[in-house]
């Protein structure tokens, strides 16, 4: 059994635990699977967990010996787990699953997109500039920080779509077992504040990081320079709910525009743009 | 907080500030796009002549220093510190305000709230006692209605958007400190030389640093394909050509030295080679630098050497291969790994031990900035404001007594409000307990 075999295992659980999600959505049978939903979903998350600290282990193996948060393949994977892990969160803390079938298929797709595109996926060494322990600490951060944010997207969309229905809900359908539109909006908002929290110690380490190894906490490299975007964003979204006539909706879109920033931070600025962080484009 | 003054309400406005932050960010998406600090002539050569006369224009090639993005980063200064001065003594009101002195009136309509007889006389002096041991600030005011006893916690959480809101400030103030009082530079220093200037970045004017840098060694090693795994240079700090320390740096882990820090950040390697020399009979050492292919002597000692072959990966030698004569004794020839060490017989049957590697020039980056520890304070503030804000709750209790035969609680918190239903429960049901 190696790291590769049981991230393969998680991808498909992942498939399937989503299938289990949209099920309970569209057939209304939390009853019947609930609880199956959530099992598989916890016992993937573990499986994975699994497979990224025998990964960790396999590099001391082969010589190099570093945590798998360095290039775009491992990042991909961990930016899965980070969302299976906060939406369980947000499952046990509110209570309600019809939000899996929105957040749980963003980490299949993240999972398969790691599993099937052209990324490098063989553990190679680390330049001298990443062995840091900062580095752990500053992806971890940013991470987190990412899933909130992409489930927050995926509540948003849930949102949309039931508030784009307006008042034409037959009572029984799919858009009427989504939680009220002000339910949506709260969890959606804390999702935001969570991201936001975590967003703003994933660019602090990174500043301070950058200033113990390059002697310059900010340079306006592009990366940087999108995060501080995506993190004003996030910022804008957060105080727009003190000017009157920002509606739900309003920050819905803001929420999907705030998670394309985050898109392009994470991944178009190491393939369409060059400086500092191009580690990703292998 | 509405003022007669529309300047005033312009700059305390949320308004401006949604405007400046989307204006910066949309603005500072240019700069990623457009590649900075480059000279005119690549521009030219990107977007042709006229776009590059705009970029010019408009400072669009370092956009970042502009005058405009300088002055909207400060428009948005300015909104921060007139919204603060705003809102801030209302807040700092409330956080102050004495909760017993509420009116019972209110206390009685609060939401969360319950009422019992208790089984004995309640002396105001127990409850705040009671609430005391369970941490709660506590008030107390009489009156001809009754005794309001009031336990609050987390006040302080009100003050968390206005630390978040400064630290942004103690930030820009920090690298405001750091661009005007320090300097960043940078010097490729080969191995055995000294240097007491650093150069500019940019502009590459020299900077006497006020003593003197030597590098000792630069060691490197590689991984199998090639990419450098970790490379260290030993360096030595002389004031007035007294050796004052030695210390070895690698990228992660700087040298700081009067208010200067020197980052190991690059290298290059020469055409030219170290050798240090040792004659085991006397315990003489001798460091030379032979370039490629060149004699060198040893004066003293009647030795002549040089390196005649190399055989290199890309631009780092893996063996030398070294020619050594002494005196008149036939030459010899050997291959040597870069950094070998290799013992060479000698006429006096003392042998010589040679060690040989490829000159490298250490690339440090230099930098002073007095102003970096203002902004990691910056950086705390805002993680402690954020955590006031959004994690800590302002919660509030109050009991009244004397306002009839029940004893009246209630409670309030502006954050996490399930929560605190909670913890409200099980303090009333300990007070229920304590006044049986």
């Amino acid at each position: 059994m190696d790291s590769s075999q049981l991230i393969g295992i998680t991808t498909f659980t992942y498939l399937f635990s989503s299938l289990l999600y949209v099920g309970i959505l569209v057939f209304k049978a939390e009853r019947q699977l609930g609880k199956a939903a959530t099992f598989f979903t916890l016992a993937a998350l573990v499986i994975q967990t699994v497979g990224i600290g025998l990964r960790w282990y396999e590099s001391y193996e082969m010589g190099i010996g570093r945590a798998p948060l360095t290039n775009m393949y491992e990042s991909v994977v961990f930016f899965a787990w980070t969302i299976v892990a906060f939406y369980l969160f947000l499952e046990w803390k509110f209570k309600t699953r019809v939000i899996g079938a929105f957040a749980v298929p963003f980490a299949f797709l993240a999972m398969a997109y790691a599993s099937f595109s052209s990324v490098n996926k063989a553990i190679t060494p680390l330049l001298p500039a990443l062995q840091s322990n900062w580095l752990i600490a500053h992806v971890v951060t940013c991470f987190i920080g990412y899933a909130a944010f992409a489930v927050a997207a995926g509540l948003s969309i849930m949102y949309l779509v039931k508030d784009g229905a307006g008042d034409n809900i037959r009572p029984g359908s799919i858009l009427a077992t989504m939680p009220a539109l002000k339910v949506i909006d709260d969890i959606t908002y804390k999702s935001m504040i969570f991201g936001f929290i975590w967003l703003s110690a994933g660019i602090i380490t990174g500043a301070i990081w950058a200033n113990s190894a390059w002697g310059t906490y900010w340079s306006w490299d592009p990366k940087e320079t999108w995060s501080l975007i995506t993190w004003f964003v996030y910022a804008v979204t957060l105080h727009v709910r003190y000017t009157r006539g920002w509606s739900g909706k309003r920050i819905a879109w803001l929420s999907l525009l705030g998670f394309i920033s985050v898109l392009f931070t994470y991944y178009g600025v190491n393939f369409l743009l060059s400086g500092l962080h191009s580690y990703g484009s292998n | 907080m509405k003022d007669n003054n529309p300047v005033w309400n312009f700059f305390a406005s949320v308004k401006l500030a949604l405007f400046t932050l989307s204006a910066i960010s949309i603005t500072a998406i240019i700069g990623t796009v457009i590649p900075q600090n480059q000279k005119f002539g690549f521009y030219a050569h990107q977007y042709g002549d006229t776009a590059a006369q705009l970029i010019r224009v408009l400072d669009l090639h370092d956009m970042y220093g502009s005058w405009w993005f300088l002055g909207l980063l400060g428009l948005l200064s300015a909104n921060i510190i007139i919204c603060s001065i705003d809102r801030f003594p209302i807040a700092w009101k409330q956080m102050n305000a004495d909760q017993s002195a509420l009116a019972i009136g209110k206390i009685e309509k609060m939401s969360l709230s319950q009422r019992f007889t208790p089984g004995r006389k309640t002396a105001a002096e127990d409850v705040e006692a009671f609430l005391k041991e369970d941490g709660w600030k506590v008030s107390s005011k009489t009156s001809g209605d009754g005794t309001v006893i009031s336990g609050q916690k987390g006040a302080v959480s009100r003050m968390g958007v206005y630390i978040v809101h400064t630290s942004i400030l103690v930030i820009f103030l920090g690298s405001m400190i750091g661009h005007f009082f320090g300097f960043k530079a940078s010097v490729f220093l080969p191995e055995t030389r000294v240097t007491d200037k650093v150069y500019a970045a940019g502009h590459r004017s020299a900077i006497d640093l006020g003593f003197e840098l030597r590098c000792d060694f630069f060691t490197i090693d590689f991984y199998d394909n090639g990419m450098a795994k970790k490379y260290v240079s030993g360096l030595t700090v002389l004031e007035n050509g007294q050796e004052k320390f030695t210390t070895e740096i690698a990228v992660n882990t700087p040298l700081k030295y009067k208010g200067m820090t020197f980052y190991q950040a690059s290298y290059e390697g020469y055409k030219d080679f170290v050798f240090k020399l040792t004659d085991t009979a006397d315990g003489t050492v001798q460091t030379f630098i032979a370039p490629f292919q060149q004699q060198v002597e040893w004066k003293e000692k009647d030795i002549v050497f040089g390196v005649v072959n190399a055989e290199a990966f890309r631009d780092h030698v893996t063996r030398i291969k070294v020619w050594f004569k002494e005196g008149e004794a036939k030459p010899v020839e050997f291959w040597l790994d870069d950094n070998g060490i290799q013992e060479i017989a000698s006429t006096d049957g003392q042998p010589y031990t040679l060690q040989a590697k490829q000159m490298y020039a250490t690339g440090l980056q230099v930098a002073k900035d007095p102003g970096v520890w203002v902004v990691y304070l910056g950086f705390f503030m805002m993680m402690a404001g954020l955590y006031f804000s959004f994690f800590m709750s302002h919660k509030r209790v109050w009991v009244v007594t004397g306002h009839g035969a029940e004893v009246l609680v209630a409670g309030s918190a502006n954050k996490n409000k399930v929560g605190f239903e909670k913890i409200f429960g099980t303090l009333t049901d300990k007070l229920k307990n304590k006044l049986a």
